[in-house]
């Protein structure tokens, strides 16, 4: 019994114990639901194993969502609790808990994971490819982020949570001050998402230099696709960072080195610049796609070409060589010089100005144009006002002496969410309705859709804007309670009715989800945006193919080009279609990574060891095994291609 | 699988090209690492605690032994590329068989040289400096064992499969992985040992 209490979480109390047989309570009625339905060949045959990349995406989304309400979760307990004046819900140690996995399960296991699924479906489409170019690969990547985030979520049921804040900073993470495991688990779960992500960098690089249609030039690439090709060389070069950083982290922790101790010569601020190093980056990671699935939505609802494509090309390009220069502006009072304050400030400051440029070419697409007010518009519409706001303040977060008064305190929080909520929150909703028909074949509803946008937009203005001001006012981030004389009660109550109303919006978007696939009409069009890039030349839902003939492209906009001009997309005749095979080694990987994940956390190092051969060994089989792939037939090409028209002419 | 004879034969099929494109964005990655790796060395390579200084512990034999042996191992695997673009499987397999042992040198020499650095009181755990080293030097020497067994796979499928698009393009990327580990080590050469020892 003693072996087995290491893995009680140390600060156990009544909405833990209810968590641990809830969690129990869901996986039995899972199997349970799986094996009465006769559900687990499906499962293995068409999810588990697949190498799909729409079906990967489809998996990535649906993970993420479920982050989404994991992190909302959190983000409302911690409202709830600063509602009111010394309030007693949750005690210090719960609160340092939940406000770190809030911002870890946000960042890395909802934003990320729900970008990298749109990117997975679209771009593929886009381009006009089969697949990504290693698909394998990216079935490996997906597993190892979910099992990566699976290792993250049970810390705080099974040894305890992660408390030293999302940015782990020493010499609180390390041994002394932090004795739970859960910075273990910080340092493992992220360690094994990020291997996987990386892969998923190295894998669309390749897929959009490589794997264009015919005539589709880099700078004919739709702009959703160009996001994502900087997005994955960011990734490249950032995660390396953090990877190391983790490990040295894990060493500190587990085997008693002293990169970031207080003794020894080691260095606390190391791990600071480390962490920024990669992280002043990942904010880009998630938020130049967003940009693009803006350009995207408010291109097709305005009528118009998307206006300054080269600039708007360029000033990505410039972000994100701009987004490794800044990272020390994250700590400003924190001990470095004038000087690098001085540099660190203007280089922040530089990043306004093409993100300026994007702001305005979105401005100028919009203007004379048709525009059409459906649920992706409204998002991006929301987006460029509320996003002003998130980078006017980060302006004045820029300036290091101004900094000294803002940092740490509600508005720098504030400011945050004014980014991330808009710039990428905004976003992946965006996409998500606007590809949901591509993906399924019916689209979600407008009514619901809607009222669940202006629940959020509003909602969203009413929890965080009070935090400017009490920012302003003296409130630290991070302090689980305040007095009554402080005065910030009333503000923090709008907080949290504002909290509130985001989660009924968020709830609104399930529901939609659950409405809109059962009654929402089939087969109505394969184009129901009126759309003008490459992914909608297909047919909704995608074939496995997803095109029976590889298209010719001409333009930046090459399906409105196909449909207004009648310029021919597909040139020439079937032929038999190469595609990858299924395979359940990426699924056991992850599986594997997971034990070994949890062994490392607990330091149990048999298991350790065994379950590290054991990935040695599958990768090792891999190289062995003889995959070429299947063929599939012009026969079935053709048989696909007429059942495809037949449900369109339908209606 | 479309092949075309008139490329060198791992560059041969479509998939061949995009597996060597890939590899070399993932060593653009390996450097980030390595550069990471060496910006923490250079930021705590004075601080030292209580525990020794670099110069107290390097020991220029060993580390001429690896280096002379590690760059040697890079020009081996040069010329077993050459011979597989000859066609000439015996050679390849020769040129690679030595350069894994060349490779299994030089692991046994660092094995030796870490012994030494426990042996003298300069353990992973003794200093902010210490701890760097050993890490710096210890995912260098990881990258070689896995190497070693990568290359070993890639030996039985050359023999067993002869030289086919699949094992040469194996063949080819194992070498810029070899070749890359070969920059690396310069690295560590001139700013951790030659610098050190100053």
């Amino acid at each position: 019994m003693d072996y087995f209490s290491r893995f009680a979480p140390p600060h156990s109390d009544p909405m833990i114990v209810m968590s641990q047989f809830a969690i129990v309570g869901v996986m039995i009625a899972i199997v349970a639901g799986l094996t009465y339905f006769k559900k687990w060949g499906y499962l293995w045959n068409e999810w588990l194993t697949t190498v799909d990349h729409k079906k990967i995406g489809i998996m990535y989304v649906l993970s993420a969502l479920l982050m989404l309400f994991r992190g909302g979760a959190d983000a409302l307990l911690m409202r709830a609790q600063t509602a009111i004046p010394e309030n007693g819900l949750l005690d210090g140690q719960h609160y340092n808990e939940i406000f770190t996995t809030h911002g870890v399960v946000m960042i890395l296991f909802m934003a990320m994971p729900f970008i990298i699924g749109l990117m997975n479906v679209v771009v593929p489409l886009q381009i006009g490819a089969r697949d990504v170019a290693f698909p394998r690969l990216n079935a490996l990547s997906f597993w190892l982020f979910f099992f990566g985030a699976m290792l993250f979520n049970i810390s705080f049921v099974v040894g305890g949570s992660p408390d030293s804040g999302w940015t782990a900073y020493f010499p609180l993470a390390g041994n002394e001050f932090s004795q739970s495991v859960g910075t273990n688990y910080y340092a493992i779960a992220i360690q094994i998402a990020g291997i996987g992500t990386l892969m998923t960098g190295i894998n669309f690089i390749v897929t959009i230099l490589k794997m264009r249609a015919p005539g589709m030039t880099m700078m004919k690439m739709p702009m959703f696709t160009w996001s994502v090709f900087i997005t994955n060389i960011i990734i490249v070069f950032a995660f390396p960072v953090l990877t190391v950083a983790l490990a040295l982290m894990t060493m500190d922790r587990l085997f008693g080195t002293n990169f970031f101790t207080m003794a020894n010569g080691g260095m606390d601020m190391l791990w600071a610049n480390l962490f920024w190093v990669w992280g002043h980056p990942e904010v880009y990671i998630v938020v130049l796609p967003a940009f693009g699935i803006y350009s995207e939505i408010i291109s097709t609802f305005a009528r118009r070409n998307l206006y300054g494509y080269k600039s708007m090309v360029f000033s990505m390009v410039a972000i994100s060589a701009l987004s490794f220069v800044v990272w020390a502006h994250h700590f400003y009072t924190m001990g470095h010089g004038v000087m690098v304050n001085s540099i660190f400030s203007i280089t922040t400051m530089a990043i306004a100005v093409p993100t300026g440029v994007k702001m305005f070419n979105w401005l100028f697409t919009l203007y004379k144009g048709k525009i059409e007010f459906k649920t992706p518009m409204l998002w991006a519409m929301a987006f460029i006002p509320i996003f002003l706001i998130g980078g006017v303040t980060g302006v004045m977060l820029a300036m290091a002496s101004a900094d000294y008064q803002y940092h740490n305190t509600m508005f720098l929080v504030a400011h945050f969410h004014y980014v991330l909520i808009p710039g990428t929150v905004f976003a992946v909703l965006a996409g998500f309705t606007y590809w949901w028909p591509k993906i399924f074949g019916f689209s979600l509803s407008e009514k619901i859709g809607k009222w669940s946008f202006w629940f959020i937009a509003i909602s969203f203005n009413l929890a965080f804007f009070p935090m400017f001001i009490t920012g302003l006012n003296g409130q630290a981030r991070r302090m689980y309670t305040y007095s009554e004389s402080t005065g910030f009660g009333p503000l923090n109550l709008l907080s949290f009715v504002g909290a509130a109303g985001l989660a009924i919006g968020f709830a609104l978007i399930v529901y939609n989800i659950y409405w809109s696939t059962r009654y929402a009409p089939r087969h109505v069009t394969e184009d129901p945006w009126n759309a003008r890039s490459l992914e909608w030349a297909t047919h909704s839902p995608v074939p496995e193919y997803n095109f029976a003939i590889t298209p010719t492209v001409s333009s930046t906009e090459a399906f409105w080009d196909a449909k207004e001009h009648g310029k021919p997309l597909f040139q020439g005749s079937y032929e038999k279609i190469h595609m990858p095979n299924n395979s359940g080694a990426p699924f056991i990987m992850g599986v594997i990574f997971f034990v070994f994940g949890f062994s490392m956390v607990f330091s149990m190092w048999t298991l350790a060891i065994i379950s590290a051969i054991g990935i040695f060994v599958f990768m090792a089989l891999r190289s062995f095994e003889k995959d070429h792939g299947h063929y599939i037939s012009v026969e079935e090409v053709m048989e696909t291609e007429k059942k495809c028209e037949v449900l369109k002419n339908e209606n | 699988m479309k092949i075309d004879h008139s490329l060198p034969s791992e560059y041969s099929t479509e998939e061949n090209q995009l597996k060597i494109l890939g590899f070399w964005i993932f060593l653009g990655a390996e450097i980030a690492l390595f550069a990471t790796l060496f910006a923490t060395y250079f930021t705590l390579v004075d601080r030292t605690g209580n525990g020794p200084t670099g110069s107290e512990i390097f020991e220029l034999s060993p580390v001429l032994i690896e280096t002379f042996v590690l760059l040697t191992s890079s020009f081996t695997i040069g010329l077993g590329i050459h011979a597989m673009r000859l066609g000439n499987k015996k050679a390849m397999m020769s040129f690679f068989i030595i350069t894994l042992l060349l490779g299994a040198g030089f692991l046994a020499v660092e094995v030796y040289e870490f012994i030494h650095y426990v042996h003298v009181g300069a353990g992973i755990q003794v200093s902010a400096f210490t701890s760097i080293l050993l890490t710096l030097l210890g995912t260098h020497g990881a990258h070689v064992t896995l190497g070693l067994f990568w290359g070993i796979m890639i030996l039985i499928q050359v023999k067993k499969r002869g030289l086919t698009p699949e094992t040469t393009n194996k063949s080819f990327i194992f070498s810029l992985y070899w070749h890359f580990l070969d920059v690396v080590w310069i690295f560590i050469f001139s700013f951790v040992y030659l610098k050190g020892m100053m």
